[in-house]
């Protein structure tokens, strides 16, 4: 399969007063047409600037490096600021966290839907509100051609974000980045408008990076996964791989929080990571898991190995963890309908 | 159109109520007839002219009377000018509405330009020299002001009148005077406003569209920007017309501003009270006019 997106060695520093953080620390991975990448980490482990960073729309005080980001041919490390324009709402577009603040609150529906189309496509004012319509229907917004003449105050936070997905969807982008698309809505709706997104991905066959910390989702429409802590990527791999056998202790530890239907017991314990995400300011050296991991060694304070228990499913660790087993309570069903948290 | 005519009708009532506090006020500042009689008038003089100008009816007549004269364009006549107040008031309030319209105009086009060239680059060259230009501003004396350009362009380089009002040149310095007395509120505003939506998630959004950046800047961030800053120049704007007599003066333009303040000098009260009026009346049509551009502006306003 040809990757639409290929990132090598993604790296994002901010430098503070007290130091240069490093947010983003050598991220790899390959994205192909169709498939789904989830990237699930704590806040603050660096899945936004991820985004942001593949964008082009990082903070201007933060600098980004990288050995390879391309996105269909395009080298995007290198794309100066018109060409990055071109591609911005055209062949890849962004669904953010907040869709209360997220709409212009001065223009119609109508006009903000329409703005991506006419800014990238010859097509005139009619037949960007046709395909307004048709993307609202699609996303299930009913009476949509009345909603192009309504402000983004006149709807509830839940149609705001169904707008928003029809709005990243107007110029049939070939990559699509929903950075924690369901996060801010209510529980009640975050499934409807997450199966909403999956559905309208794979029906138009778009590469779908999703960023979340919710776990559940992840099992239910990830292709590939890949978990940040702390700025890198501790373990990647297939969906499958990654949750049936977990190799990092901190997704170990994180498929423990979980309830498994059927099996975790009512009032049982979950289980929980102590400690915080240590600071990424200045020189880091060794696995940033060491002070919360309860097989932390020595060796972990100095370079760590990338291991790959099977093909394509890596992880960093000290331990060649492959041969130990996950503990039993931990087994993740990926077909599961839980709702866990982080 | 609800609140159109909401706006309106409090509009008229913040009017009326203003018209009958400025009338109250007037004749509790001081017996009016012996004003005009003088300090050598006998009582009976005094008594003479009270009955000749009504002032011996109980207040709430006198107010009714004025109010519906008022209404019909007749103010009563000046006891200075021995002139209808309508008539008087009539030239003097076009050269301080052109000096009005000219400066807020002046200021904003300096202020609105600058506040976001900040706001874009905060800290940087630009930033600094407009907080100079807004700080000299607001430190400046208006009156020190004007004679410093009356020496440089009138007297040094003799490129404009120094006073009177035959022509649009007469009008330059002034508006420079009166406009940039404004201009630092409105220029901080701006800045501040930008700086806030800059930051906003849907300014995000539009650079996700591909939107560049003169778009984002002017199409997405400063109609929300802008919002604050209309209510203000409104404000500052009827502020000019009835503030503008350290400048009228100067320039030895004889607006209302000017009038007014010599009227107060002299007692003329039909003079004072009209003009008071007329300033409250500028003052709410401004801001009825400002509701409305924020209304079209914010659409989430229109609620009433």
């Amino acid at each position: 399969m040809d990757n639409i997106l290929s990132v090598r060695d993604l790296r994002v520093d901010i430098p503070l007063a007290g130091g240069t953080l490093h947010a983003v620390r050598g991220l790899n991975f390959d994205l192909a047409r169709g498939e789904t990448l989830c990237i699930v980490g704590e806040s603050g482990s660096g899945k936004s600037l991820t985004s942001l960073a593949i964008m082009g729309l990082l903070p201007k005080m933060a600098q980004r490096r990288a050995d390879k980001l391309e996105f269909s041919g395009i080298d995007l490390s290198s794309a100066k600021n018109r060409q990055m324009r071109s591609l911005r709402g055209d062949r890849i577009s962004m669904i953010f966290q907040e869709p209360m603040t997220s709409l212009n609150p001065a223009y119609t529906i109508g006009d903000q839907l329409t703005e991506a189309l006419l800014l990238h496509r010859k097509v005139g004012r009619k037949a960007a509100e046709a395909r307004a319509i048709e993307l609202l229907e699609k996303v299930g917004i009913t009476a949509a051609a009345s909603r192009l003449e309504q402000y983004p105050h006149q709807l509830s936070g839940g149609l705001r974000q169904r707008v928003m997905i029809a709005m990243a969807l107007m110029a049939e982008p070939d990559l699509i980045i929903a950075d924690e698309p369901t996060t801010a809505l209510d529980v009640t709706i975050q499934a409807q408008i997450l199966r909403l997104l999956v559905d309208l991905q794979r029906e138009m066959n778009m590469a779908m990076i999703l960023i979340t910390h919710d776990l559940g989702v992840v099992a239910r429409v990830a292709d590939k996964v890949a978990i940040m802590y702390a700025g890198e990527v501790i373990e990647s791999g297939s969906s499958k791989d990654v949750f049936t056998a977990p190799q990092h202790p901190y997704t170990r530890g994180l498929l423990r929080c979980i309830p498994v239907p059927g099996k975790t017991k009512p009032g049982e314990h979950l289980g929980s990571i102590p400690g915080i995400v240590p600071s990424l300011i200045g020189k880091t050296q060794g696995c940033a898991f060491r002070g919360r991991c309860d097989v932390a060694i020595d060796a972990c304070a100095h370079d760590i190995p990338e291991r790959a228990s099977v093909e394509g499913h890596l992880y960093r660790c000290v331990h060649d963890n492959s041969q130990t087993q996950f503990s039993a309570s931990g087994e993740i069903n990926t077909t599961s309908q839980s709702e866990g948290r982080l | 159109m609800i609140y159109t005519l909401k706006r309106l009708g409090l509009a008229i009532l913040v009017a009326l109520a203003v018209s009958m506090l400025s009338f109250t006020l007037l004749h509790l500042s001081g017996d009016p007839a012996s004003a005009i009689a003088g300090e050598s008038a006998t009582d009976a003089d005094i008594a003479a002219i009270r009955a000749f100008y009504g002032f011996d009816r109980p207040l709430i007549v006198q107010y009714a009377d004025w109010l519906f004269s008022a209404l019909r364009g007749d103010f009563g006549e000046s006891y200075y000018f021995q002139l209808p107040v309508a008539q008087l008031i009539g030239d003097r309030l076009s050269i301080t509405m052109t000096l009005g319209i000219c400066g807020i105009t002046f200021a904003i086009l300096t202020a609105v330009p600058l506040g976001v060239a900040a706001a874009v680059r905060p800290n940087s060259m630009i930033d600094r020299v407009a907080l100079f230009i807004s700080v000299m501003g607001q430190a400046m004396p208006s009156f020190w002001f004007g004679l410093v350009l009356v020496v440089i362009f009138s007297i040094k380089f003799r490129l404009l009148p120094p006073s009177g009002t035959d022509g649009w040149q007469n009008f330059v310095m002034p508006t420079v005077v009166l406009g940039y007395y404004a201009m630092p509120a409105i220029m901080r505003l701006t800045r501040a406003g930008m700086l806030d939506v800059l930051s906003a998630d849907y300014v995000r959004t539009a650079r996700a569209k591909g939107a560049s950046e003169m778009r984002v800047m002017f199409k997405h961030a400063l109609r929300n920007a802008i919002i604050p800053v209309v209510s203000l120049s409104a404000v500052q704007m009827g502020f000019m017309l009835g503030g503008s007599i350290v400048v009228e003066s100067i320039f030895a333009l004889h607006g209302a501003g000017y009038l007014a303040w010599e009227s107060i000098g002299r007692n003329d009260l039909p003079t004072v009270q009209a003009l008071i009026l007329i300033f409250a009346l500028f003052y709410i049509v401004f801001t009825f006019l400002s509701d409305l551009l924020n209304a079209w502006l914010d659409p989430r306003m229109r609620v009433g």
